[in-house]
């Protein structure tokens, strides 16, 4: 069976946003231990800021497929959630590792909360353009069968 | 560079109205509109005026302003006119003061009244409209040393017709306190007596609430819903002071200290007993068991009465913490002292200082018989000194690999204090000599700092770094940013680190219980953005010497050895945390201050000095319907330098309300803007210092429409603010013009970052007398009014507004910081003044600057003298104080000082006043 470039875009899209998901769970899960005490803020903003640059690696990643694939109007979904964490990445504090928590100012109450909503923002999106990337498989592989 | 200085002289008028941008600016309303009644201006309701100027036919109330006044024309034709401000003389009592100004309502009664040769006060005039009834208010002399006279203020309006219906209930808010001032027309607003924190009334008044130089809330009541405290537009927050030096406090040692069992807040004065056995916690409001040794009372010795215990009387008090409260067996005190040994900082003569002040001090270090002490000096290598207990001698080894420092066994580096003496002071005598030749122009603070840690790694405690240049080499490099040009732009850069390998390291320090103190003894710029992370994240101290040096400059020399000396010989806690409970439903959103958040209402503080302030934002995330009170409690758990682990615990009780009035009504004006100031802080570092800028003044602009919404009846045009609010557009406007926020005029960045940093860090009292100090006139102190205080007569004169119009030419004056006074003479002050007090002929005999003050024995200078040393009394160290002549080139200094007076890009009070009002609906 020989399928097209754009369904095997689809297809890996729809594995890494499987990812992502996974990652979005884990950082809304973070910040309420936080949240709740039950966590030192050092520890967590090590464990979370490996893990920022991957994600969006990952996310750039499928983009950079529809990108080839000519799926203009997924790219065109994604393209202000790359803006998103462009912009984020841009305007993080001054630290000499790679990620976004600095644990000095993470226990704040506008930064903590801030940080939840952007972790269940994300997760809704992943979760819908999963359910989109699906559509979008099954769609690109009937156009080459 | 650019510096206009400020009309020193008294401007005989101060530019009337048409001030700043006249499209912005509403045309100040002239008196108040018929309809509404100007409130009554004197701010206590104890003093009644005597009978005003008019016909006895008059019969003048016990309260306010004459009622029965019927027929509208008080004065002489000739006085409707402008409304002025119009001082009366000094000599006259009250009784006559307004009489004469009314029958000479234009003209100026000399102020101080000695000499009528001399310029007029100032006089706020307002521009002739004659459609308005016509106010004037007379001012009493604010020269006079009897402060009650100073409250008396008296106001007529020919519409008395209106006033009269009001003035029963002006006079019941004068009683309540509620009553309020129009600050267009008043311009006196600050109390003569210096400003008291409002107090919170509780139904059980009979306890007694913590200080509030300890612990302060921004309401006085605390605002029931959320919504209501958005109506109220204020900050809410709490400022802190918990390891404030006390002369009282109750040490209480038990078996087992009573907690709550499930928000584990302490037992407090405010908890209701259900029973004998049994008690309510007013955080949570569960009900828990009283453990029976707490029917004990050790004051008496008696059983049966819990109430009488004193964890249940005192809002404020100390256990000694059993072992549960330990996680290692308490620390020895541990004192590592890193000292720049670079060329430029061995030419500022710090060294000597610094090893002198010690060497006078090691038997006041507090501490026991464990504590132990190190040295280790920086410049271009990390030098560490052994001292081997075995020999007599002081070894110094050079390390000069910065990458990876090597760290030799703390064993000989950390010596005990008591055993080793003689070794200690030896290192401390020898030390300037060695290296007095040093050629090493660079500074490895970086590697320094790293080696320092390691070395405390196991022990913990406290670190103290003194500084000079730019850390030059070795990792922790920086670089310098500023750009000299750029030190009066609006918008400041560079606020920020430029590296976090600083603030990583004081993480890593304060997770050892490591705090690292800071003393910067610059000339050049040194990035203190950056470097006081060091002790911003590690519960340490930040000290700022710009400019020392023992011979260029002299006067810098004692503030450094009293802070020094302070420092020094202060009380200390270590590895010590805080934490912060409120009443379910309030929750802290935000913290101001050194330390680490370590959990949501959790700082970490590896060391708690006396002098370390702390605010905390609050937020209420439930209402607190059906809550009568709701509390705030601080306790700080700390191992003491003997080695003891203390809790001390400060309880606060407010009464809440759902009433916007009252809210309104009770803020806490200082403790609010102590509060905005330091979220203006973290507003400058997280945008621009002109956003920063523009939220102070929308936060005033907000709290006094929040105000100006909680009347009952519309005032019209005038700009109503209550008794609890009247400071705040002043404070506002002082805080703009503050180091830390000015624009404008040149300011080193070093300078305006430690700024801000003290703004985080100073308590309430000490950040509002930095940002507006005391000034008081001390040319004619008498001991009329005076304390007693252990035998010594402390004058009291008034204190004074800080604007050159209250300046007479005749006198002398003393500005109070806090951290300095500075004292200003005027040209025409009397000779026998100057004798008695500087021991000079005459005022062309009087250096330019004098940096003491001497004590002479006559009248005079004692009475000066105990001032002085009464404003010394209750801070940590004593005060420099700096005399200028009024033709000094410094003179600068004072006239920054002169907040409320018109300076570069700034504007006047009555111009900012006047713009609050036009923006205020």
């Amino acid at each position: 069976m020989v399928f097209s470039f754009a369904a095997f875009s689809y297809i890996c899209a729809l594995i890494i946003d499987a990812f992502l998901i996974f990652f979005a769970i884990f950082h809304i899960i973070s910040f309420d231990e936080l949240k709740t005490d039950y966590k030192n803020p050092i520890d967590q903003c090590n464990s979370l800021n490996p893990l920022v640059l991957p994600e969006y690696a990952l996310h750039v990643l499928f983009n950079l497929m529809f990108l080839f694939g000519g799926e203009w109007f997924s790219l065109c979904l994604n393209i202000p959630l790359i803006a998103y964490h462009i912009n984020r990445y841009r305007t993080r504090p001054v630290m000499s590792v790679p990620g976004l928590y600095d644990p000095t100012n993470i226990m704040s109450h506008d930064v903590l909360n801030t940080c939840q909503r952007e972790g269940w923002i994300k997760l809704a999106f992943y979760l819908l353009s999963f359910f989109y990337y699906l559509y979008g498989m099954i769609v690109s592989l009937i156009a080459t069968s | 560079s650019s510096i206009a200085p400020p009309p020193l002289v008294p401007p005989s008028s101060i530019a009337p109205p048409p001030l700043g941008p006249p499209s912005s600016i509403a045309p100040p309303p002239l008196g108040p509109p018929s309809s509404i009644a100007p409130p009554p201006l004197g701010p206590t309701s104890s003093i009644a005026p005597p009978p005003l100027g008019p016909p006895p036919s008059i019969a003048p109330t016990p309260l306010g302003p004459p009622s029965s006044i019927a027929g509208p024309p008080l004065g002489p034709p000739s006085f409707v006119g402008p409304t002025s401000f119009v001082r009366p003389p000094v000599a006259p009592p009250p009784t006559v003061a307004p009489s004469a100004s009314l029958s000479q309502p234009l003209s100026r009664p000399p102020m101080g009244g000695s000499s009528t040769s001399q310029p007029p006060p100032a006089t706020f005039q307002r521009p002739p409209i004659t459609s308005y009834p016509t106010i004037a208010s007379s001012v009493a002399p604010q020269t006079s040393t009897n402060q009650q006279q100073m409250q008396r203020q008296y106001q007529q309006s020919p519409a008395a017709a209106v006033y009269q219906s009001n003035v029963t209930r002006d006079g019941w808010n004068v009683g309540w306190g509620t009553d309020s001032v129009d600050l267009l027309q008043q311009r006196q607003v600050l109390p003569p007596g210096g400003v008291e924190p409002p107090k919170p009334v509780l139904a059980q008044d009979f306890v007694r609430n913590c200080i509030p130089d300890i612990l302060r809330c921004t309401f006085t009541k605390v605002p029931e819903t959320k919504s209501l405290l958005q109506k109220a537009k204020m900050p809410f927050g709490i400022l802190i002071h918990p390891f404030k030096d006390l002369e009282q406090l109750p040490v209480v040692s038990c078996q087992q200290i009573v907690r709550c069992r499930s928000c584990r807040t302490y037992i407090n004065p405010f908890v209701v007993f259900r029973g004998e056995r049994r008690w309510e916690c007013n955080l949570c409001y569960r009900i828990n068991e009283l453990p029976d040794e707490f029917q004990y009372d050790p004051v008496s010795q008696t059983y049966g009465d819990p109430s009488r215990r004193p964890e249940v009387r005192e809002a404020t008090i100390e256990y000694i913490a059993p072992s549960e409260y330990m996680l290692r067996p308490p620390q020895p005190a541990v004192y590592l002292w890193l000292l720049d040994t670079s060329r430029q900082a061995v030419d500022t003569g710090y060294l000597q200082i610094v090893c002198d002040v010690l060497r006078e001090q090691l038997d006041n270090i507090p501490g026991d018989r464990r504590s132990l002490f190190g040295f280790m000096t920086f410049s271009a290598t990390v030098q560490f000194y052994l001292m081997p207990e075995e020999s007599d001698s002081v070894n110094m080894l050079e390390v000069g690999d910065l990458e990876d420092i090597f760290v030799p066994h703390p064993d000989d580096l950390l010596v005990n204090i008591s055993e080793q003496r003689d070794q200690i002071e030896k290192l401390l005598k020898t030390l300037p000599q060695t290296h007095a030749n040093t050629t090493h122009t660079q500074s490895a603070l970086g590697p320094a700092l790293t080696a320092a840690y390691r070395l405390l790694y196991s022990l913990g405690g406290r670190l103290t770094v003194l500084t000079s240049i730019l850390p030059s080499i070795g990792p922790g490099i920086l670089k310098a940013r500023e750009d000299p040009n750029q030190r009066a732009a609006t918008d400041v850069l560079h606020l920020n680190p430029a590296t976090d390998f600083y603030k990583k390291l004081a993480l890593d320090c304060s997770g050892q219980q490591i705090a690292v103190d800071l003393f910067t003894l610059n000339s050049q710029y040194i990035d203190l953005a950056t470097l006081s992370g060091i002790s911003k994240f590690s519960g340490g101290c930040v000290h700022h010497f710009p400019n020392f040096h023992v011979h260029l400059n002299p006067s810098s020399v004692s503030p450094f050895v009293s802070c020094l000396t302070r420092y020094i010989t202060r009380k200390i806690g270590f590895e010590a945390v805080m934490r912060i409970r409120a009443t379910r439903g309030l929750t802290i959103t935000n913290f101001h201050g050194h330390f680490f958040v370590r959990s949501p209402d959790l700082l970490s503080l590896p060391n708690i000095n006396p002098d370390a302030g702390f605010a905390m934002q609050v937020g209420i995330e439930e209402p607190l319907h059906n809550i009568r009170t709701a509390a705030f409690q601080a306790a700080l758990l700390y191992t003491s330098s003997r080695g003891e682990r203390r809790i001390r615990v400060h309880t606060l009780c407010l009464p809440v309300t759902g009433n916007l009035h009252d809210v309104v009504n009770t803020v806490d004006q200082q403790a609010a803007v102590a509060l905005l100031a330091r979220m203006a802080v973290d507003r400058c570092q997280n945008s621009t210092s002109t956003d920063a800028r523009d939220a102070l003044v929308n936060a005033c602009i907000d709290a006094l429409t929040s105000y100006r919404n909680s009347l009952t009846q519309s005032p019209g045009r005038a700009l109503m603010a209550g008794h609890n609010l009247k400071l705040w557009p002043m404070y506002t406007l002082a805080l703009l013009k503050s180091i830390s926020f000015r624009g404008g005029l040149s300011t080193k960045l070093d300078d305006r970052v430690f700024a801000m940093c003290e703004l985080k860090t100073l308590p309430t009292r000490a950040l509002i007398a930095s940002i507006y100090p005391d000034l008081y006139p001390v040319h004619n102190l008498s001991e009329s009014g005076a304390l007693n205080i252990d035998d010594e007569v402390v004058p009291q004169p008034c204190r004074l507004q800080l604007s050159a119009e209250y300046l007479n030419r005749d006198g002398a004056y003393l500005a109070d910081t806090g951290s300095k006074m500075i004292m200003y003479v005027r040209s025409s002050i009397s000779t026998q003044w100057l004798n008695d007090v500087l021991d000079v002929e005459h005022f062309a005999a009087m250096p330019q600057m004098i940096h003491e003050l001497p004590e002479l024995d006559n009248n005079t200078s004692v009475l000066l003298n105990s001032f002085i040393k009464h404003l010394n009394n209750n801070r940590p160290y004593q005060s420099p104080i700096l005399i200028l002549r009024e033709d000094s080139p410094a003179r600068l200094q004072f006239a920054q000082l002169l907040v409320e007076d018109r300076t570069e890009g700034a504007k006047s009070y009555v111009e900012f006043v006047q713009f609050l009002s036009s923006n205020v609906k």
